[in-house]
């Protein structure tokens, strides 16, 4: 129960010293508006945040080891203090480069972005590429299998690691640093192939419903009701499971079933916004006259409405692509996914899950797992830093 | 009428399977009429049609018919002991409905709080703050946020167990300490759009006239949007907790994988794998009728919580 008496004592020291504070700003700025009507929780929020800073900076430089024995939560916070401010500092010189090279309009757009959306350019160019030219970039192949096996991340001999692994090799001595790079290759790939498909599919049927309506678009819009009354996990689940019994019978990969099976549910939902988008576009004035000039059903899709709705589509396609990518995460989390011996970070993390028990005494053991669940974290976040600051700059919103 | 309609989707899908149960159980080796034997004793020689409709009908009644594998084994024990699907599924059920009762109980008061500050503050540092966290928290996959979790919480500070093995006859607070984990995993899930609806939708009533007029008397910021602002903005928070309530159905699943937790979620994955029909159906339809529920109760209090839509004209 001590812990408890410790943070009420806290809250009041921190509150006498918020109290002190605003009373002090008023002493000795001679009652500037700032201090004078500043309420009491917004003197207590900055004084909380100067405790915490200066906990957090008397933290990271405490000692890593204590009596010879590792000190992990040390250690821990250290590593994500150092890629918090890695990624800051290379989000500003990636903004920093981009106002001054390339054209004008990109200086101009590079300017005015705020950090986030930096960072999330940065990170998607830098899995692009990783993505691209994986087979060059990474030092051994996804399925080689060697010696060592549970080789600690590090490249530390002393500690158990290996200068040619440097992020150590899994159970049965495959190397994670090249298997990472490739799961950006295979998991990356596999998720924008399927958003590509579910757009495409979910887009031309919308666009179709809406343009034709009538009973097309009674039957698909009450198709889509219907698929998307079922959870979006569960019902992959479960077709998923349909599809590995029949997938060796037919002698396709189940990765294929995969994407179809998340291209078709993902579909359900682009479907219902390109049918509202398209439903808007349809009643305008310069469809009735390309209708009237006896226009055919491609054009008018093709011609008329899909340059209209791009914009929408655009910002829905980035988080589609984040849903199916971490469904897709979730399904090879769950062993129904990408199959081995292919290197994708869902299965990865599955795999390598029980090393985090050892973090207390061996900090390094644990990153594994996290790194791998980190790289999927990283994209979909990068990838909803980008659309938020290209949904906010669209519509406007300034306050 | 959806539920029914989805009960038919979930029946043809399951049925789609090749080969049955019957062949599944036996293996490979199987003689023609032992695999004979066993469909009849399942019922699965009868028509599709049939089969769905006596399915439906014990639904209805709530009975869900006898779980594959438990009636093979009882029936191999002389056939006295059948557990049906409700049995298993029922106290599997209460504790995921309790996981998701302490999610809610943590996560809404929270993200309302959280988004009226941010609101309160918009465009200040804690805003923003908020909003990078929010983002990041809700764009990680659920077992990044719960290994992070475990390895914080549970293993370099132990305050938390990392598997939550729950069992009858468990006192309620070592049952609450057991669900803190996964509760606290799927709040850090949901919390972030409850949070930023909750900022949007009182944003959103700023600019209006009676806000202004509100301000001009020189009440308070907070009073302001507590008072006056919060109870219009209530609509459409309500509605994004009930869609997020409805999201947890299926984060929930992925949690319960990582924590080992006791639940409907586990279950589901465990007889997908052995391909144990009723159960999955009855998994599946549960899970479909949580979903539509919540999104008809979204609906329902929505125009509950305004008064103009209370009172047509």
């Amino acid at each position: 129960m001590t812990w408890w008496l410790w943070i009420i004592l806290g809250a009041v020291v921190i509150g006498a010293a918020a109290w002190a504070f605003r009373m002090a700003g008023q002493q000795a700025t001679g009652n500037k508006p700032f201090f004078r009507d500043m309420p009491f929780g917004v003197a207590f929020g900055y004084v909380l945040a100067a405790v915490l800073l200066v906990f957090f900076v008397w933290f990271y430089f405490q000692p890593a080891e204590l009596n010879g024995a590792p000190r992990a939560s040390v250690m821990f916070f250290r590593w994500a203090m150092n890629f918090f401010l890695i990624s800051a500092a290379a989000a500003l010189a990636f903004k920093f480069l981009g106002s001054f090279v390339g054209t004008e309009g990109s200086r101009k757009l590079f300017r005015s972005m705020p950090l986030t959306a930096s960072f999330g350019l940065l990170v998607i160019l830098i899995y692009t590429v990783l993505a691209i030219f994986a087979g060059i970039i990474a030092p051994h192949g996804q399925e080689e299998i060697f010696a060592q096996a549970n080789v600690v991340p590090g490249g530390n001999p002393a500690m158990g690691g290996n200068p040619d692994f440097p992020l150590g090799t899994d159970q049965i001595g495959r190397d994670i640093y090249s298997r990472l790079i490739y799961g950006a290759q295979n998991t990356v790939g596999i998720a924008f192939a399927t958003t590509c498909l579910a757009f495409f599919l979910g887009g031309s049927l919308g666009f179709l419903a809406a343009t034709l309506g009538g009973w097309l678009d009674q039957i698909l819009s009450r198709l889509v009701d219907v698929l998307m009354a079922i959870p979006a996990l569960i019902f992959a689940l479960l077709l998923m499971t349909i599809a590995s019994v029949w997938a060796p019978t037919l002698g396709i990969p189940l990765t294929v079933f995969m994407v179809l099976i998340i291209a078709v549910i993902d579909s359900t939902r682009v479907f219902r916004l390109a049918r509202a988008v398209a439903m808007n576009i349809v009643v305008m004035d310069y469809i009735e006259a390309a209708k009237l000039r006896g226009e055919g059903l491609s054009y008018l899709i093709f011609r008329e409405i899909l340059p209209n709705a791009t914009a929408p589509l655009l910002a829905e396609f980035g988080l589609r692509f984040c849903f199916v990518f971490l469904t897709i995460a979730s399904l090879s989390f769950l062993g129904v996914g990408i199959q081995p011996p292919l290197a994708d970070w869902g299965t990865m993390v599955r795999d390598l899950a029980q090393f985090i028990n050892f973090a207390a005494f061996a900090p390094l053991v644990a990153t594994a797992p996290l790194l791998a669940a980190g790289a999927i974290a990283l994209l979909t976040v990068a990838v909803n830093f980008v659309v938020d600051w290209m949904l906010h700059k669209s519509s406007g919103l300034k306050e | 009428m959806t539920l029914i309609v989805v009960s038919l989707v979930i029946f043809i899908a399951v049925n789609a399977l090749p080969g049955d149960f019957a062949q599944a159980v036996l293996g490979q080796g199987a003689t023609d009429e032992a695999v004979a034997a066993i469909r009849k004793d399942l019922g699965l020689d009868q028509p599709y049609f049939y089969r769905y409709f006596t399915w439906l009908g014990g639904m209805l009644t709530g009975d869900l018919g006898v779980s594959f594998a438990q009636m093979n084994f009882a029936s191999n024990m002389g056939g006295t002991q059948l557990k049906g699907v409700l049995e298993q599924i029922a106290p599997r059920f209460m504790n995921t409905m309790f996981l998701a009762g302490v999610t809610a109980a943590i996560a809404v008061p929270f993200a309302v709080i959280l988004g009226v500050l941010a609101a309160l503050y918009r465009n200040s540092v804690f805003d923003r703050a908020t909003n990078i966290t929010t983002l990041t928290s809700i764009s990680s996959p659920e077992f990044f946020l719960a290994y992070i979790l475990i390895l914080f919480l549970a293993v370099l500070n132990p305050v938390f167990p990392s598997l939550s093995n729950i069992f009858e006859g468990m006192g309620f607070g070592e049952r609450l300490e057991k669900t803190m984990l996964p509760a606290l995993t799927l709040t850090l899930v949901v919390t972030a759009h409850m949070m930023r609806m909750t900022r949007a939708a009182i944003i959103n009533l700023l600019a209006s006239p009676y806000i202004e007029m509100a301000r001009l008397k020189g009440i308070s910021p907070m009073r302001v949007i507590v008072v006056h602002a919060l109870p219009n903005a209530l609509a459409p928070i309500i509605n994004v907790i009930a869609l997020n309530l409805a999201y947890l159905i299926t984060g929930v699943v992925v949690v319960e994988v990582v924590f080992v937790y006791p639940g409907i979620g586990q279950l589901f994955v465990d007889s997908v794998k052995i391909r144990d029909i009723p159960v999955v159906q009855a998994c599946c339809l549960i899970f479909a009728a949580a979903y539509i529920l919540l999104n008809l109760t979204a609906d329902v209090l929505s125009i509950l919580s305004n008064p103009r839509l209370r009172h047509p004209k």
